[in-house]
């Protein structure tokens, strides 16, 4: 290939490039900016609030401070001065985190399969399969979160049928527990697992299939071999779209936990209510968005490695 | 047997000039180099096509041309004014693309009529046009049709009729044919000779087909990797290749090395596997060692032995239908493949591993540049 | 298929498990639709056909308002978000790469990976300073910062939308004499409607379902339909939610119903 022979290029091509960039740039821009100031910006506002000591009844006081940073992990006792790991924080970070990784290991074992199913339906009927799946996706997630709520209350549908067959004779406490949570996260995150799976899975080429069976595979073998290998970049965006959201989920915990199933996301929360300590509450939000941009970064790598060719 | 190149008498100014034309795309290390210097000079009226293989720039020049991309370095000319800072909306120049980007949200009728109107043509005048053009084409019956509804012939028509409506000084046609099926594209390259010779505008036509470049063009750029090595009418294009690119790119050539035993003004005496052959040395080419090309249907076979004929073996004979093809190991080792039409009334009586003649007709070596 | 007997296609449970997974998904949200027909007051007990509870909630002014500000905010909220992205994905499909073009993808998706509650901390710490520097505290605030998260929303279905779109239609156009402007209106407008119409309902449906974010940046009195809800949730439950919910429901059932003919057609 020629290699090129120009130091400088002709006015015109550089003319027709800067404004090609400028109108670009100028196109973008006001969206650029509403995000600046109603998504981002504020962010920064999070990050410099967390270095500072918190007000008497709500608010900061501006004076630099770790106060915010250390209560994450840690509590001074009020009489002595002692300094101790702060359980109830520990405690909550462990829930969240399990909570988490629970709820993406449920919806894959739900997931994969609904995918699979939806990709070996006849083409035509494939968009109503599909639809069926994003119709509870884009419901809203308090509604969803609601219904579970109706199915597994006390007086819910669950209990009284129970109660009425004397199958039991006092109503099972589902609700307000760590496995209500569990099941509203996998039930509200179910579609977010199913419709990455099934993009990559739409684009499998079926004869691979065919060509493993002719070369003396078992079913087993096709699954854990041909079908999961290729699959595998869905498999992780779609861990990757439910584990995000599940650790900074705030409405499924408050409705379906009560008070004793607090996440990181209702913790944040009490901070700027109740617990009226901004700095700590600015201090776990950002926690919080490094582990998710942990887990972006960690899904970008394995996206790039999956993909050389993307 | 060269045919004369028109001489430039009818228009003093070329119709499109490319004066050291360089395209460079992207920056540092991902730099790509689609055009070198590259000067062309494209006479008014005249069917003039770009040849060469996918890559060799072609297209690029034709972008360059309607104002698509800007020139790295050097200039476009059109009709004497350099045009380069021209937006392709203030260019009279118009294409018909590889993918004719039809409009889909419009008919047939409003396609046409997309370029009248933008110019700011009269109501009547567009309307009579878009009719013209309609007949010009034989589309009448489909003009009020969305172009995603008819056939890719049909299509091809459209874009055509569309890119000629507003009468441009120069028509670009980019591979326009490529997507059609051979039957097809066979009528299509009739009805563009046709349009052309009707329309008096200059086309410029891009193909990889040499075929399709050799049967309609007054003249031929052959070019690759970004160079123009060649320009002239199709049957110099074909017999006095510049080079061994153009000899091996345009149908099939044999190469033979030759060496020099006296030279006398142009010609020359050369030593051709061991035979003495007389062939014109084009100005630049010198010895002592020279590549000959020699196409495979200007070999005559004959009974091996004979003074002045190229001596070999048999190798194998494949047949083809209109001709069959012999390939032949020289004495020297060279591989030689001879074409020989195939005669209703007689089979050959060469057979296979028995020694063979092979005699080139007069002047049919052609001595290349490296 | 010439031979029925061995189905390459077929894994076993599969199917199985992926019927269970729609009925599970389906159930619940069954269940609360049909409950909110229930003439009594239970959740589980069904005692009747009735509109009870929706002539409960209608008449309630505290819903009647919610759902009045609802509308009012995923309207404004979906029409600025949609404005913005077209010109966004404008910008960065029609021009070819340039350097930054990943910086502006990254920022408009940005509200698609921080987490929800961290955007509305951010919002209520940034919107506070501002409430008290203006004394402010009007709706503008639940617009700007719907249409801000329903940027991305909007962005995906009209970038995909010109990026399945011929550029050559453009430079065709281009070469037809027409403006940059003429271009756009006569070719790139009409072409990239069904992506923006996409755009604004998803923006739409997106804004309507918002709770986080409106719980934390809204002032005093400012309840949306979501959060209403939520707040009701505190207090004994009545089927009245479950009717309010339905309704909420069969907007966004529609909207989508709408989405995937729209979608279709395009196919």
């Amino acid at each position: 290939m020629a290699r090129p022979s120009l130091r400088t290029r002709s006015p015109e091509e550089q003319a027709a490039r800067s404004a090609r960039i400028r109108a670009s740039w100028l196109l973008s821009t006001p969206a650029l900016i509403l995000l600046t100031f109603a998504a981002f910006g504020p962010l920064l506002i999070v990050l410099a609030y967390s270095f500072v000591a918190p007000g008497e009844y709500s608010g900061v006081v501006w004076e630099l401070s770790g106060q915010g940073w250390f209560e994450v992990l840690f509590t001074r006792d009020i009489f002595d001065d002692t300094v101790s790991l702060a359980q109830a924080h520990l405690s909550i970070f462990w829930r969240s985190a399990s909570l988490s990784l629970l709820t993406t290991l449920i919806t894959l074992i739900f997931g994969f399969p609904t995918a699979y199913f939806i990709a070996t339906r006849p083409e035509r009927q494939r968009p109503l399969w599909l639809f069926l799946i994003t119709i509870p996706f884009w419901t809203n997630l308090l509604i969803r979160t609601f219904a579970i709520m109706e199915v597994i209350r006390n007086e819910g549908i669950v209990n009284t049928v129970l109660l009425n067959l004397g199958i039991i004779d006092q109503p099972l406490q589902m609700l307000y527990t760590y496995g209500s949570v569990l099941l509203g996260m996998a039930y509200v995150y179910l579609p977010l697992m199913v419709l990455p799976i099934y993009a990559s899975m739409e684009r499998f080429d079926f004869r691979l299939v065919e060509a493993g069976y002719d070369l003396y595979a078992s079913r087993l073998d096709i699954l854990r071999l041909i079908v999961l290998p290729i699959v595998k970049p869905g498999i992780v965006a779609g861990s990757i779209l439910v584990f995000v959201p599940s650790l900074g989920a705030y409405v499924t915990p408050r409705v379906l936990g009560g008070g004793n199933n607090m996440m990181l996301g209702n913790l944040i929360e009490l901070q700027f209510g109740q617990g009226r300590n901004w700095p700590l509450g600015a201090a776990l939000s950002i926690t919080l968005l490094i582990i998710v941009a942990c887990a972006l970064v960690f899904y970008v790598r394995a996206a790039n490695r999956e993909d050389p060719h993307g | 047997m060269q045919a004369p190149a028109p001489t430039d008498t009818t228009s003093p100014l070329p119709a499109i000039e490319a004066r050291r034309v360089t395209k460079i795309f992207g920056e540092g290390d991902d730099a790509f180099q689609a055009l070198d210097a590259v000067s062309l000079s494209i006479r008014e009226n005249e069917f003039f096509t770009l040849l060469g293989p996918s890559g060799c720039g072609k297209t690029t020049l034709l972008r360059l041309i309607a104002g698509f991309e800007q020139p790295s370095a050097g200039h476009i000319l059109l009709e004497g004014k350099n045009i380069s800072n021209l937006p392709p909306y203030k260019r009279p120049v118009n294409t018909v693309f590889q993918s004719y980007a039809l409009f889909p949200h419009l008919t047939v009728a409003q396609n046409i009529a997309f370029g009248l109107q933008r110019l700011g043509k009269p109501k009547a005048e567009v309307a009579d046009t878009v009719e013209r053009m309609l007949r010009l084409v034989k589309m009448e019956h489909l003009k009020d049709r969305r172009t995603s509804n008819i056939s890719g012939g049909q299509q091809q028509r459209v874009a055509l009729a569309r890119a000629l409506a507003p009468r441009p000084r120069v028509l670009l046609l980019d591979e326009p044919l490529s997507a059609l099926d051979l039957k097809l594209r066979k009528e299509m390259q009739i009805e563009l000779k046709r349009l052309q010779g009707e329309t008096g505008i200059t086309f410029i036509f891009v193909t990889h087909d040499q075929e399709e470049a050799l049967t309609m063009s007054d003249r031929i750029a052959v070019m690759s990797e970004g160079k123009v090595l060649q320009v002239g009418g199709p049957r110099e294009i074909y017999d006095r290749p510049a080079d061994r690119f153009v000899a091996s790119f345009i149908g099939d050539t044999n190469f033979l090395p030759a060496q020099v035993i006296s030279t006398a003004g142009p010609r020359a005496r050369l030593a051709v596997c061991g035979v003495e052959i007389s062939a014109a040395l084009p100005e630049g080419v010198e010895g002592p060692a020279l590549t000959m090309a020699l196409r495979p249907e200007q070999l005559r076979l004959e009974a091996a032995g004979a003074a002045g004929a190229l001596q070999g073996v048999l190798k194998d004979t494949v047949y083809f239908g209109t001709d069959t093809h012999f390939h032949i190991t020289l004495t020297d080792g060279t591989p030689l493949i001879a074409r020989v039409q195939n005669a209703r009334t007689a089979e050959h009586a060469f057979r296979v591993g028995e020694p063979i003649g092979a005699r080139p007709q007069a002047d049919a070596l052609q001595a290349l540049h490296d | 298929m010439a031979d029925r007997t061995f189905e390459v296609r077929r894994l076993p449970g599969m199917a199985a498990i992926a019927i269970t997974c729609f009925v599970i998904l389906y159930a619940p949200i069954v269940t609360l639709v049909v409950y909110s027909f229930n003439a009594g007051s239970s959740v589980a007990l069904w005692e009747g056909l009735s509109l009870r509870w929706y002539a409960v909630a209608w008449d309630n002014v505290a819903v009647q308002e919610a759902a009045i500000r609802s509308l009012v905010v995923a309207a404004s909220a979906a029409a600025i978000a949609t404005v913005l992205a077209t010109l966004a994905a404008l910008g960065t499909t029609r021009t070819g790469p340039f350097p930054g073009r990943m910086t502006i993808y990254t920022l408009i998706n940005q509200p698609l990976m921080v987490p929800e509650i961290v955007t509305a901390v951010a919002l209520l710490i940034f919107f506070a300073m501002i409430k008290v520097a203006t004394g402010y505290t009007g709706l503008a605030y639940l617009i700007a910062a719907h249409a801000a998260f329903c940027v991305p929303f909007a962005y995906l279905p009209i970038r995909a939308r010109l990026e399945g779109m011929d550029l050559s239609l453009e430079r065709a156009a281009a070469d037809l004499y027409a403006t940059p402007f003429a271009t756009f209106r006569h070719i790139t407008l009409p072409l990239m409607a069904p992506g923006i119409v996409a755009g604004a309902m998803l923006a739409f449906v997106i804004s309507l379902d918002d709770v986080v974010i409106t719980e934390f940046v809204k002032s005093a009195g400012q309840d949306t339909l979501p959060t209403y809800m939520l707040g009701q949730l505190r207090r004994a439950i009545s089927p009245e939610v479950n009717a309010i919910s339905t309704a909420l429901l069969a907007l966004t059932v529609l909207l989508l119903t709408a989405f995937f003919f729209l979608n279709r057609k395009r196919n």
